[in-house]
């Protein structure tokens, strides 16, 4: 590399130097340091643990204490990952579908129904959903306390968000990909399903992340919709096993950190793509 | 699937021809209505069946249920007692007042942190990348998670915040017991995990900005606080609207940190409307209950909906 061209790059790079450097120390201390903790302190003997220190555990009892929280209370915990992965994938699986369905005949239909659609939709988006009156449609249909009644309310609740970033993205999709399935002869559920879906793919794996990330943390309805024992979803377990007041706080860390592991991955694989999909959903909310 | 290509792109071709025949608007406007059989109303059926179910009838039968006493077996019409009784408890007032400050404080410190740092973020800055994905993570990890962290962390002795503290000389407050402190503690933690949202929703504005803009500035000699306020902070506005809206939408309905933080405690100190809509729920009372989620609808509705029409009519005009 030339001497001019290293040292035209030092120059650029040199101004962001002394933020960068405090930021990164900030961010060190904000951000780092708290999960840092949750690994350390997951790491711990539960006398050890129990010091709520920022240390260096003495023993490493990492593995042990991941064998004791998996089988605390009857092996609670991997069935709650059983019901919090079934409740995800299921919920976002319908989202992703119904959702497109809407956003698509939204965009591509003028009807006299898109005024009263679009008003459902910001009021799904905005409104609070009143709990108890919930509860007792649930149970009027049989689906009160059980895996299916989570899942339908997830849908319910989370379908506005899905048809905003759908109908924004059907629009990018020429009519003449239609008109031209139409000439080929496909019906409406084939130029649907065969057509544009398929082209519908990066908003479907927006949709999917974020509303994965979004159910799989759901903490407030799993605690109102899904109350007792038997069904609990992982963010109960953390929740009971806080509430139960026991000194085990390396079991209790040990618990976050296994909880946070699914986001994590998705974070790993798709910080980008879920970066863009909260905002495009944002922006257009 | 790649048969399927070429025969969409011949088709396009053909669909183009007969498009050049058609030369008279009317025909081009019948044959779009035409095109309506194949975006049948009925794909919106099984979508509106979940709403209407499950969120709809709740939502309007809440207005009823409000008015009762109700166990769900046992109903009884008592008027607007519930309301009564909602306004008159002390404890029920501070929930209420309570949750206008939870969400203007953490909205608010949202829109400065997250404005500041998405300025930070997209300037050349050492280690940006690294930055933009650690202010972020925590938007994804579970509210009852961080609030779990977040409640040993700030423990008034053994806490690591305090801790710190003491090493420099200070004697840290009890962030959660103390009944003045622990509402702000909460709002704290929630800017902590939510301050990475409102950073991105900055970032995409900025970066939308056109270079020539600045560029332009650059050369009149303007500097950076000036590009800032005159260029940056005017156009990065839409953002800004989305930053509010979504935080004090949140922050309005904000249930779940509360709740594993503080349960609304020591006293009621920390209470929200949604907490004490839980409470009433946990102890039977399911008309009083409703009556709070009718309360924190109407909340929402007379705060985000004229802020929503009043910020973005201010957009248009400028």
């Amino acid at each position: 590399m030339s001497t001019s061209l290293t040292a035209r790059m030092n120059n650029r790079s040199r101004r962001g130097v002394i933020p960068g450097i405090i930021a990164i120390l900030f961010s060190i201390v904000i951000f780092i340091v708290p999960f840092v903790f949750i690994l350390l302190t997951a790491s711990k003997p539960q006398k050890e643990a129990s010091l709520l220190e920022f240390s260096l555990p003495t023993e490493w009892h990492f593995i042990e204490n991941f064998k004791t929280v998996i089988a605390t209370q009857d092996y609670v915990l991997i069935r709650a990952f059983i019901n919090s992965f079934i409740v995800t994938v299921i919920a976002v699986a319908i989202q992703v579908v119904l959702g497109a369905m809407v956003g698509y005949v939204l965009q591509r239909r003028q009807s006299k129904w898109n005024g009263i659609i679009n008003i459902f939709v910001m009021m799904g988006l905005i409104i609070p959903p009143a709990v108890v009156p919930t509860i007792w449609v649930l149970e009027g249909i049989g689906l009160y306390k059980t895996l299916a009644g989570l899942i339908a309310i997830h849908v319910a609740f989370g379908l506005s968000f899905c048809i905003l970033l759908f109908r924004a993205f059907v629009e990018t999709i020429p009519r003449e990909l239609d008109e031209a399935a139409i000439i080929d002869g496909a019906g409406p559920l084939k130029l649907f399903f065969r057509v544009i879906f398929p082209l519908l793919r990066s908003t479907i794996v927006t949709v999917i992340v974020v509303q994965a990330v979004t159910v799989f943390n759901d903490f407030t309805y799993a605690l109102y919709f899904l109350p007792g024992q038997g069904n609990e979803t992982v963010q109960l377990t953390l929740y009971n096993y806080q509430s139960q007041g026991l000194n085990q706080w390396n079991l209790l860390f040990m618990d976050v950190l296994l909880i946070t592991i699914p986001p994590l991955i998705m974070f790993v694989f798709f910080n980008g793509k879920i970066q863009e999909g909260m905002t495009a959903g944002a922006v257009k909310g | 699937m790649k048969r399927e290509k070429a025969m969409m792109a011949t088709a396009t071709q053909s669909a183009q021809t007969t498009g050049q025949l058609d030369v008279t608007a009317g025909s081009v406007k019948k044959k779009k209505r035409g095109l309506d059989r194949y975006y049948p109303l009925y794909f919106h059926i099984p979508a509106g069946v979940f709403f209407v179910v499950l969120f709809l009838i709740p939502t309007v039968a809440s207005f009823y249920f409000s008015l009762t006493r109700w166990t769900l077996f046992d109903m009884e019409f008592i008027g607007l007692d519930n309301f009564v009784q909602f306004f008159k408890e002390p404890a029920l007032i501070t929930g209420f007042v309570n949750t206008f400050i939870y969400a203007f404080v953490t909205s608010g410190t949202k829109v400065i942190l997250g404005l500041a740092l998405a300025v930070l973020l997209t300037s050349q800055v050492l280690g940006r990348n690294y930055l933009r994905s650690v202010v972020f993570f925590p938007v994804l990890v579970s509210t009852i998670g961080v609030g779990v962290t977040w409640k040993v962390l700030l423990d008034p002795q053994d806490g690591l915040v305090n801790r710190a503290l003491e090493v420099v000389g200070i004697r840290g407050p009890g962030w959660l017991t103390d009944p003045h402190l622990a509402l702000f503690s909460v709002a704290g933690v929630d800017v902590w995990k939510g301050v990475g949202l409102a950073t991105v929703i900055y970032i995409s504005g900025i970066v939308a900005i056109p270079s020539e803009y600045v560029e332009a500035a650059k050369m009149d000699g303007a500097g950076s606080w000036e590009i800032f306020r005159n260029i940056t902070l005017p156009l990065c506005r839409p953002a800004t609207v989305t930053v509010i809206i979504l935080s004090l939408i949140g922050g309005l309905r904000s249930f779940d940190l509360i709740w594993a933080m503080t349960r609304g405690g020591p006293g009621f100190s920390s209470d929200v409307i949604a907490s004490v809509i839980y409470k009433q729920y946990q102890a039977g009372f399911y008309g009083l209950s409703t009556a709070g989620n009718v309360v924190l609808f109407l909340v929402i509705a007379l705060i985000v909906i004229p802020l929503n029409m009043w910020l973005n009519r201010k957009g248009q005009r400028s």
